[in-house]
């Protein structure tokens, strides 16, 4: 845990500082001929003229006030902007990682049951090819098909109605769901020729309780690994969904205020996003101890 | 190499299979899924070799009568796949960014590999704090998701393709870092490493004569798979319009151009993102193809036997 933490830490000083080298913010919120007096007096307004380490210690204090800075373009604090763009995505995560790890556990359990079998191989192919596809390119090509051909569903935009949320979280879902398939076809192979499977078998125990109680429960400590890492990939994949079907997510506001160079944003986002990510291991920790007892007793 | 296996058969003399090891073409043409990969990817090392060279010319050449043509037959053989909006052959674009897209990908793997790998071996040999540091290195670079980080630092600096390498290289060095950490640990008990240092070796000789070798084929069959991945980034990355820029061709970028003309020339956006998936899924198999082939233990799968049934 204290690794994660100097990690995380780390990762907020680097960005902080790489921000600072990049230029001179006044020449993306100025026009290009303002003189030298209005560009100093912006500079200190704003707190652009004091030396980086001094700008650093003023936002670590803010940090324990809770104030994440100022954010120039939407003149609102950057705390609040970043508040309300969370829970789009997190919506989107949660539904999505759901999804993902209730079909990837059925799939990939039916599969290994049968090794080489019909289902198996049907599996395995179309797996490798989700965990293969561009997601940019399935969300443009579903557009293509079902908004512009079909006209099904809606082109982009969050609204109320299921519709809207069909294709963001199927393309989100693609590439997660087909590598967790093969992660868990595989712990599940593992489990399955186990001794302890023979003993529940020979004891007569049912096919269904050998599978979802006995060989599930040992295979599990894998699949929620790479489920934790891919909770946090969602991240990655969110910036691009949340793009191509314009939902006002946190990947979206990022993307746009690199852009739009809007320090304030991109650093209390990137804060709160490290701090999300660091309760996330730690929930996944817990998580081990409460799955493999063996952990527990050490 | 060759071994000799005997099988009991009750009561008879015991019959010997002689096998001998297999060049890996018979191994390759045993899988036929590698096989189409690899011929794919053969393919595509040709379009990246010589495509520029090539197809330069028609892949800039303007046709204003074929604007956003549709594919087919009309305007000859180079549009096949259909036109752009200014006319330009989408076959010869497509064969053309190709160089781009797989030669940014291939030099960030390669870089992440030998960096990775250098560094793992250092941590997993020499002393336990240089480890440390390495690994919380790595565990910083880890931790925050790639795509977001490389948007980051790619916005901060300028989007060129020597940065876009670095910084693709960087997001996938930690995965090379800690399998050849992990690896490393394991072997440096073996007996053979210590016969070595006891014959008085010095580290660096031990590391790049007698573990490297041991560890390269599992470098190997991640950098199959990574490639997959950062294609997969770095088109995602051109496609937010933060990777390689025009005039420079590649498939994300045509993809994030032909989205646009989604309605009116959807081929446009659809073969670049094709071809992305077509590559990207042949690294794949090739790697799972790779897997088995260079674990002694799993060979069997891939080897034909004579008079053995076929176990699977």
């Amino acid at each position: 845990m204290l690794h994660s933490s100097i990690a995380l830490i780390g990762l907020i000083v680097a960005v902080f500082f790489l921000a600072r080298l990049t230029g001179d913010p006044t020449n993306l919120y100025l026009p290009i001929d303002a003189n030298l007096e209005s560009r100093q007096e912006f500079a200190k307004l704003h707190g652009f003229d004091q030396p980086s380490h001094v700008q650093f210690v003023k936002f670590v204090k803010g940090i324990a006030e809770g104030d994440l800075g100022f954010s120039i373009r939407k003149q609102r604090p950057a705390f609040d902007i970043v508040l309300e763009a969370y829970p789009t995505t997190l919506k989107l995560a949660f539904t999505t990682m759901t999804l993902v790890i209730t079909c990837a556990v059925t799939v990939g359990a039916l599969a290994a049951y049968k090794p080489r079998g019909v289902f198996d191989r049907v599996a395995s192919i179309s797996s490798l090819s989700t965990a293969s596809a561009p997601d940019f390119w399935v969300a443009i090509t579903g557009i293509l098909i079902f908004s512009v051909a079909l006209r099904w569903l809606p082109t982009s935009g969050m609204g109320d109605g299921i519709e809207y949320w069909i294709m963001p979280v199927t393309v989100l879902m693609l590439r997660p769901f087909g590598l967790q398939v093969q992660v868990v076809r595989a712990s599940m192979l593992g489990a399955l020729s186990s001794a302890y499977v023979k003993t529940a078998r020979a004891k007569g125990v049912r096919e269904r309780r050998v599978i979802y109680v006995h060989a599930l429960r040992n295979a599990l400590l894998t699949i929620v690994t790479v489920a934790g890492d891919q909770t946090v990939g969602m991240i990655n994949g969110a910036v691009i969904v949340e793009t191509v079907f314009g939902w006002p997510g946190i990947g979206k506001l990022m993307v746009d205020s690199v852009i739009q160079r809007d320090y304030a944003i991109v650093q209390a986002a990137i804060t709160i996003t490290a701090s999300a990510i660091f309760l996330l291991f730690i929930i996944i920790d817990l998580l081990y101890v409460a799955l493999d007892p063996r952990i527990r007793h050490r | 190499m060759t071994t000799v296996t005997t099988t009991p058969t009750s009561g008879e003399a015991e019959a010997v299979i002689i096998r001998r090891a297999q060049p890996w073409w018979q191994l390759l043409w045993r899988d036929k899924f590698a096989c189409v990969a690899a011929v794919w990817l053969t393919v595509l090392a040709f379009c990246l070799i010589i495509g520029p060279e090539l197809l330069g010319d028609t892949a800039t050449q303007l046709n204003l009568r074929a604007r956003n043509a549709a594919p087919g037959f009309d305007n000859g053989p180079m549009w096949i796949l259909g036109g752009d909006p200014l006319g330009r052959s989408l076959l010869a674009r497509l064969i053309v960014g190709a160089r781009n897209t797989i030669s940014v990908a291939l030099t960030a793997v390669f870089i992440a590999m030998t960096v990775g790998g250098t560094l793992g071996m250092v941590a997993g040999y020499v002393g336990k704090w240089v480890s440390h540091v390495i690994m919380r290195l790595a565990d910083v670079v880890q931790s925050f998701p790639s795509l977001l980080l490389a948007v980051i630092v790619l916005y901060m600096l300028e989007p060129r393709v020597g940065n876009l390498i670095i910084v693709l290289a960087t997001t996938r060095t930690p995965i090379y870092l800690r399998v050849t950490r992990a690896e490393v640990l394991e072997i440096r008990e073996r007996v053979f490493v210590d016969a070595s240092r006891a014959l008085g070796s010095g580290r660096f000789h031990i590391l790049r004569n007698h573990i490297a070798p041991i560890v390269a084929p599992t470098l190997l069959t991640i950098m199959t798979v990574d490639f997959a991945s950062v294609m997969l980034s770095e088109s995602g990355l051109s496609f937010l319009g933060i990777g390689i820029q025009p005039p420079a061709i590649t498939w994300g970028l045509m993809v994030a151009q032909g989205r646009n003309y989604l309605a009116q020339a959807w081929w446009l956006a659809f073969f670049p993102g094709l071809m992305i998936m077509f590559a990207t899924l042949s690294a794949n198999i090739l790697s799972s193809w790779l897997r088995l082939a260079t674990d002694p233990v799993q060979r069997w799968r891939l080897e034909t036997h004579k008079k053995e049934e076929d176990d699977k």
